[in-house]
């Protein structure tokens, strides 16, 4: 996982994507191509459609027009290509969604020893070793309840690197957290891009996207307004009237 | 400024304190509670005085009537007479089951109270995880095995002759009712409960139309049917015991509450706990296995063990049906000549047992909330 690989190959291509809910036309064609190894931030106002759109990516949200093709895996109704590409792509949401019953060790190796059949001390050992390295080991035993939010979330990341994914989709990761927690989160994605992992982020958080995205996209009305650069978004956030679109614009100025 | 930790007040501590702060903390709370003690004691000295002070507890043939008549040339009310417990003991516990084959109950109990012991054995210790499920595999081979030794092979056998069903009787029967019918209609209420949020039409409304048939009928008229339709459905060499029969209709009774039981606890699980399963790869059954299920059961447990002491006390009905379980015992008991008058003594005792094992059942589940209830604040 170190470094960039050297294959500028394309792991997620989406084309056309449209959605619907009910008449709401919330997806109205989006295109987006990720390669391998690239951070992508998406943003943009509430109710854009940039948090469904993840969605559709690993089938918690069904597209009903356009291809998505996951890592070569085209994502249609076949039961086994949805699982495969689940498998493939790790998710971490907002709320967390830990696992309350369950300790935080048996959340981390839980998909491993059931989904992949590793034996349960492979799982744990490498269980173990994420809890390091999202930097809270000595939580292992403690239950979900017992942790503060920035530690979930660092839980939550954990658990979906457990199942050694291609692909990390991060639904507005820190927009649960007190502020004071927000950082070691972010800290923890940061490393984890500076890794090599192919993420693709919903979130506000600038300094996060300038640091590490290699691209940024901006979503309203249920589709890409703008795409900039690492180097147009560095240009934009000091100077939002520096970006092409009035309402990229307007948003940069409202969030900054 | 002094920051030494003092006593706090003698009046706050202690039992004067408790009595102070939760008895007599304003003139009307005291009122109140010396009304409520004088009223506790009105009736409570009655009963005693009827049940204990008074009562008769010898086994002596002819002394309850002796002792009435004596109460009543005394002009005084007669205490309880148990002799009439004393005496039956075993009527109440076993029925008409043969008094040589008894030792296949205490056999039997003999297995489950060696199960239990090693139960709360292996689950006190953390380091025991791995032995749990031999004692869960141990559970569940008891079923068949108890079965076997209770009702034996056939009449010619030597070594477990036949029991018939039919003479199964007393608390001996009811505990066969309550205690298969939970086991059996658990699982069934799950599996209706998830069929009636499946996305499959035909499924949903199958499980729903049974819910709703079931819970809209009387148990007794789910008896009835159970004995006069199970013949006509089966096959006529698959002849099934009234006992039999009995427990199929309590456990597809019971399977429809526990299902809409366990249904209030699915509807309580948020949507995220089904998108993180599925995030994480598992397939919609070990998604329902291992995240929603335990959560969802978790959260009704008191509800669900309340539709098990119904169902436990539920088990009486059965006397319609011509079967003996402890309170048609009770009754027949009370139907000898010899025992007229006596029926308080009698049904006092079955509801003792009633309420023993009801509250036996709550507590447990009490312990059970607490003990699954761990990492939840």
């Amino acid at each position: 996982m170190e470094g960039r690989p050297a294959t500028t190959e394309d792991i997620i291509i989406c084309r056309d994507v449209h959605k619907w809910f009910g008449d709401f036309h919330v997806l109205r064609g989006v295109n987006m191509t990720v390669k391998r190894g690239e951070v992508v931030v998406i943003c943009g106002p509430s109710g854009s459609g940039k948090s469904t759109f993840i969605r559709t990516i690993n089938r918690l949200e069904e597209h009903q027009k356009g291809d998505i093709i996951v890592d070569g895996i085209e994502l249609t109704n076949d039961i086994r290509n949805i699982h495969a590409i689940r498998e493939e792509i790790g998710m971490v949401f907002q709320q967390f969604n830990l696992f309350p019953h369950l300790k935080v060790i048996d959340n981390i190796t839980l998909a491993p020893i059931w989904v992949r059949k590793w034996p349960k001390d492979k799982a744990e050992k490498i269980a173990i070793e994420l809890l390091e390295r999202v930097g809270i080991p000595e939580q292992a035993d403690k239950y979900p309840g017992q942790l503060s939010g920035g530690q979930q979330q660092r839980v939550a990341i954990a658990r979906a690197l457990a199942m050694q994914p291609k692909i990390m989709l991060f639904d507005e990761p820190t927009s649960a957290l007190d502020p004071e927690m927000i950082k070691e989160v972010l800290d923890v994605m940061i490393e984890l891009a500076q890794s090599g992992m192919t993420m693709i982020v919903v979130t506000h958080e600038m300094g996060f996207a300038r640091e590490v995205a290699n691209r940024v996209f901006f979503f309203d009305e249920g589709n890409i307004v703008e795409e900039l650069t690492a180097e147009e978004l560095k240009i934009a956030i000091e100077d939002p009237n520096q970006a092409k679109e009035e309402r990229t614009r307007l948003f940069l100025s409202q969030i900054l | 400024m002094t920051t030494t930790a003092e006593k706090p007040p003698a009046t706050e501590v202690g039992v004067l304190g408790w009595l102070k702060k939760n008895l007599f903390s304003t003139w009307y709370d005291a009122l109140l509670t010396i009304g409520s003690l004088a009223f506790i004691y009105w009736v409570l000295r009655g009963v005693i005085e009827w049940a204990l002070v008074k009562a008769t507890f010898s086994t002596e043939p002819g002394i309850c009537k002796k002792a009435r008549a004596a109460a009543a040339a005394a002009g005084e009310t007669a205490g309880a007479c148990w002799s009439v417990v004393i005496t039956n003991i075993k009527v109440f516990m076993i029925g008409r089951y043969p008094g040589e084959e008894v030792w296949r109950i205490w056999a039997s109990l003999g297995i489950v109270a060696v199960l239990a012991a090693l139960t709360w054995w292996v689950w006190r210790a953390e380091a025991m995880r791995e032995k749990r499920r031999w004692v869960v595999i141990g559970w569940l081979l008891s079923f068949p095995v108890i079965t076997i030794l209770l009702r034996g092979f056939s009449e010619e056998s030597r070594v477990l002759p036949l029991v018939p069903t039919d003479l199964w009787s007393g608390l001996l029967l009811t505990f066969v009712l309550a205690i298969v019918g939970i086991v059996a209609s658990f699982p069934l209420g799950v599996l209706l409960a998830l069929g009636r949020r499946s996305t499959l039409p035909a499924l949903k409304v199958f499980c729903t139309m049974y819910i709703e048939l079931i819970r809209g009928v009387p148990l007794i008229s789910v008896l009835f049917m159970s004995q006069l339709l199970l013949p006509i459905f089966l096959p006529p060499q698959m002849r099934l015991g009234t006992v039999l029969r009995a427990l199929v209709g309590m456990t597809l009774f019971s399977a429809a509450y526990s299902a809409e039981n366990v249904r209030g606890g699915l509807a309580a699980i948020p949507i995220g706990q089904y998108e993180a399963a599925k995030a994480v790869g598992l397939n919609d059954v070990l998604m329902m296995a291992l995240i929603i299920l335990p959560q969802a059961i978790q959260k009704v447990i008191p509800a669900i063990v309340g539709q098990f002491i119904s169902l436990f006390k539920d088990t009486s009905l059965v006397v319609i049906i011509g079967l003996l379980d402890l309170l048609g015992v009770a009754k027949a008991v009370t139907g000898q000549t010899e025992y007229i008058g006596l029926q308080k003594e009698v049904y006092l005792f079955a509801a003792l047992i009633y309420f023993i094992c009801s509250y036996a059942m709550s507590y447990s589940s009490r312990r059970l909330e607490v003990a699954m209830g761990v990492g939840e604040r």
